[in-house]
């Protein structure tokens, strides 16, 4: 009976440590790019948790500091680049088109038009070059 | 591709490289932890090598590379920095007293703005400043006499 109630505590007391608190703003189109931004922000404590689903003080800080340029009009792609500028491409789930990160967003580009360059390159020769069956 | 396959593979995972290696420190105005009247920027600690350290009482790793900050405060080889980062002030103040203070000037960062224009995500987390205050390196976790011989003694003495 205690082993049951102190799971049940325990639960409890994980759900309650996963709540936010409250929506951040009133005005409904700066809550709902609130809630777009924080889910797209790593959180780099608890990493593979967004710092929406996180209340690590780093977390908490981090979405005060968002709540702060939303609300001075910041738009979301300059709060993008405070957040990069300060910890890194890592910070946001999604990476941008920029920077190093250029070669892994042209790679599949670059790997495709080689394998079709060596497609090319191997018929052209194979039908420059009968095989030795055909020549007997 | 392999090569770079294998070189992440051996990248340790939680230490992130900072933007702010090459970039000039970041301005800040907050009141020093032993006397809040007093205002500390970043011009007060420019223009010679600093060492940058964040710390807080209520971080582990801190009170294990504590010693080794003592040890080299008192070799007087660096000026030293301290950012109290999101404490309680009698705490910390108490830590420096028992434990010994290391820093030339100790920074009260209460709200943790300033720890966030640096990157800091966990202390103990170390910059070097270079005399120009230009940040060239970024150490994670508990600082060591290895890790200031291999990664920070060579930059210092590399550009003076």
């Amino acid at each position: 009976m205690r082993l049951i109630t102190l799971l049940l505590l325990s639960t409890l007391a994980s759900i309650g440590h996963c709540i936010d608190n409250g929506p951040a703003f009133e005005d409904k189109q700066l809550q709902a790019r609130y809630e777009t931004i924080i889910a797209e922000v790593r959180c780099l404590v608890c990493q593979n948790q967004s710092i929406k689903s996180s209340n690590v003080f780093l977390a908490v800080d981090l979405r005060n500091e968002i709540k702060r340029l939303l609300s001075i009009g910041k738009t979301d792609k300059e709060i993008a680049n405070y957040l990069v500028d300060r910890y890194g491409e890592f910070v946001l789930y999604r990476p941008r088109f920029s920077g190093g990160l250029i070669f892994l967003w042209l790679a599949p580009a670059f790997f495709l038009l080689i394998g079709l360059f060596m497609t090319i390159k191997i018929m052209r020769t194979k039908i420059s070059q009968p095989s030795k069956l055909n020549n007997g | 591709m392999l090569p770079i396959f294998f070189v992440g593979l051996n990248r340790n995972k939680s230490e992130l490289p900072s933007p702010l290696i090459g970039k000039a420190t970041p301005s800040f105005v907050l009141p020093s932890l032993i006397d809040p009247s007093i205002t500390i920027d970043q011009k007060s600690i420019n223009g010679r090598f600093v060492l940058f350290n964040v710390w807080a009482t209520w971080c582990v790793g801190c009170r294990e590379e504590h010693q080794f900050l003592m040890n080299l405060s008192k070799r007087k080889e660096i000026a030293m920095v301290g950012l109290n980062w999101r404490d309680n002030r009698a705490d910390a103040l108490n830590w420096l007293v028992k434990l010994g203070n290391p820093y030339e000037l100790t920074i009260e960062d209460k709200l943790g703005r300033t720890a966030i224009d640096w990157g800091v995500y966990g202390a103990p987390e170390t910059f070097l400043i270079n005399s120009n205050g230009i940040i060239i390196h970024k150490h994670l976790g508990p600082l060591t006499e290895e890790d200031w011989n291999i990664d920070f003694k060579p930059l210092i003495t590399a550009t003076q």
